[in-house]
């Protein structure tokens, strides 16, 4: 399966590959509202975060200029939303960062009046804990942190246990909220937890469990682990299946260990200072069309919570059938969320700063 | 013997493999390798000849001209009032003149982040300013990210055109004072061909420092200035393509042409 993955992923990116059904706009029924006609979104994302035909066939539906920036993170978007730099009508920032950008006053409340198609997002990630009622956000696109490891070396890997207890190399994640709220999940707390000596316990643990870490990754965990740096890696399932969708070989494995594991969500967001919030309302509903929702997801290899574009079958079928992407129900409900608490980012930040310092003595 | 010049394979090595690795028929740049193709670089040109081109290509096609506007023209405003300062300094005698002597090696020594930092600051306290005041309403993007790396790049274009112009004999220029040419003229004829090696190479320099520039081109750009150091940045849900190697190659074979080119026109002076 993974080779056909492989030649899937290569035949359409790498030779340009066969038009997809967006492309030809004929599959797509999504009508774009009257009276938006030569006006101007302007979106703040990632590079290369967007299905290729996305926002030409906004574009064209809509008849409106698409202005796509990118900047590198969820802090910097935070950021450039404090300073009020550019009034963007969309960002896409990552769920445990937006119950900070709602206390700050810096999103403004989306009409779903406007957003019909929020009716096909997956109960899963409707009425997130750091968004409930979803007044302020919509669900992009979501993965995982758990395990990826080289089957080879280290044989079946279903426990956090096994990872801490491996003899041999390991790299952690540098994600100082995924990676905290972890270890208070397997120590049976809350991972969003506000009690410092939970927070204080959970830096004990991973400090316990550190002895066989080498390297805590930023965003090549997947290297180490492709280039045997590493026996097993803390990391995002997209990262592992952009590898492993590439990689001839089958020795790299993804899994959420029986304790379960934390999940993120990048969401888009309209923020306060917005000048054309209602256009961005209408592509917040053209994203969660079923067909644009394929599109992103088949492009960028997250999973995609729109639960329309899975019934429908619009999905690629060797991203539907990987359970790393789309893991089976039983598992689906051992992920948790994560949320930022302002409060006791502080406490989070020196419980992490104290786990990775006594990682390099 | 230990030979010195050797280690220099250490700098020439990764930029080597960068340049076969944009060769690469794969989908991420740091896979092994799987085999030869064309296939970046016929992207890039199909879509620089306006055909065909994926978003993520145009995309990154628009992130380069934006980072060559960038640059190109900080080189040439900084290559400007660079070389004034330079002359200021060392030509004239003026009150404050040993504070901006000091100060001019002020943005070569602090951290970049301070810089940025600053620039964000400063460039939302006037736009606010003049949003409150005149009702104007001003962002950030390509204009303040210029700004901000003129601000930068005007030391170095001094520093390196002050040097050339210290070793510089003044009698040239009393020479052709006395003969009869006013100061200008003096200028143009003596003081600038003499000076142009110099005014060269911090130009060059300047453009090198703004092409690969990422801290202050983020805070002064606001978020709306999308250079190709951003575009690299903004991959962070996305493996880094061949693709960026592909056109880091075509950059630096331009910018090895740009250096033959200054060599022949120093050797011809």
């Amino acid at each position: 399966m993974t080779k056909l993955l492989a030649f899937l992923v290569a035949a359409s990116l790498v030779l340009g590959g066969p038009a997809t059904a967006l492309a030809q706009g004929e599959q797509t029924e999504w009508q774009c509202p009257a009276g938006f006609e030569g006006q101007t979104l302007r979106m703040l994302s990632f590079t290369q975060y967007i299905g290729e035909d996305v926002i030409p066939l906004f574009e064209e539906l809509c008849g409106v200029t698409v202005e796509y920036d990118v900047t590198d993170s969820s802090e910097a978007v935070l950021l450039l939303l404090r300073e009020r730099t550019v009034p963007y009508d969309i960002v896409v920032p990552t769920g445990d960062i937006i119950g900070r950008m709602i206390n700050e006053e810096l999103l403004q409340e989306i009409d779903h009046a406007n957003i019909p198609n929020l009716a096909n997002v997956s109960e899963t990630f409707i009425s997130p804990p750091y968004d409930p009622g979803n007044r302020y956000s919509i669900p992009y696109l979501w993965g995982i942190l758990a395990v990826a490891y080289n089957e080879e070396i280290t044989g079946e890997i279903d426990s956090w246990y096994d990872v801490f207890n491996h003899d041999g190399p390991v790299a952690w994640q540098d994600d100082m909220r995924m990676m905290m709220g972890t270890a208070l999940m397997l120590l049976g707390y809350d991972p969003s937890t506000t009690k410092p000596d939970e927070i204080a316990e959970a830096r004990d643990f991973l400090m316990e469990n550190s002895d066989n870490v080498v390297a805590v990754a930023g965003d090549d965990g997947q290297v180490l682990l492709e280039q045997y740096v590493v026996d097993i890696a803390i990391e995002w399932n997209g990262d592992i299946v952009q590898l492993a969708a590439e990689c001839e070989c089958d020795e790299f494995q993804f899994v959420v260990p029986q304790e379960g594991a934390l999940t993120y969500v990048d969401n888009f967001v309209i923020p306060a200072d917005a000048e054309n919030p209602l256009l961005a309302q209408v592509f917040m509903d053209f994203i969660l069309d079923p067909y644009v929702g394929a599109e992103n997801t088949n492009y960028i290899n997250y999973g995609t919570p729109n639960q329309t574009a899975l019934d429908l079958e619009l999905i690629n079928p060797d991203l539907l059938t990987n359970p790393d992407i789309y893991p089976p129900e039983g598992t689906l409900r051992t992920l948790q969320f994560v949320m930022d608490i302002p409060d006791v980012e502080e406490l989070y930040f020196e419980a992490w700063n104290e786990v990775v310092t006594s990682l390099s003595n | 013997m230990a030979q010195p010049a050797g280690g220099l394979w250490l700098l020439w090595a990764p930029i080597l493999l960068l340049v076969a690795f944009s060769f690469n028929d794969s989908r991420r740049a740091t896979a092994e390798w799987r085999g030869f193709t064309t296939g970046w670089y016929e992207n890039i040109f199909s879509g620089v000849m306006g055909s065909e081109a994926s978003f993520s290509t145009e995309e990154m096609l628009a992130a380069v001209r934006q980072s060559m506007t960038v640059s190109l023209l900080a080189m040439g405003l900084s290559a400007v009032l660079g070389t004034l300062v330079a002359i200021t300094l060392v030509r004239h005698r003026f009150p404050g003149k040993s504070l901006l002597d000091g100060l001019l090696y002020l943005p070569v020594v602090i951290p970049d982040i301070a810089q940025g930092v600053s620039l964000l600051v400063f460039f939302s306290f006037i736009f606010n300013m003049l949003e409150s005041v005149l009702g104007l309403k001003w962002y950030p993007g390509l204009e303040t990210v210029i700004v901000g790396h003129v601000a930068f790049n005007i030391s170095f274009v001094a520093i390196v055109v002050r040097a050339r112009l210290a070793n510089m004999n003044p009698r040239l220029e009393e020479a052709a004072r006395d003969l009869g040419a006013n100061e200008w003229r003096t200028f143009w004829r003596v003081t600038y061909p003499l000076l142009l090696p110099g005014i060269v190479a911090g130009a060059l320099l300047a453009f090198t420092l703004s092409l690969d520039d990422f801290v202050v081109t983020f805070f002064a750009g606001g978020g709306n200035a999308t250079t190709l150091t951003i575009f690299v940045y903004g991959m962070v849900r996305q493996t880094v393509t061949p693709e960026i190697n592909a056109i880091s190659t075509l950059m630096i074979g331009v910018s090895m042409v740009l250096i033959l080119l200054s060599f022949a026109f120093q050797k011809d002076r």
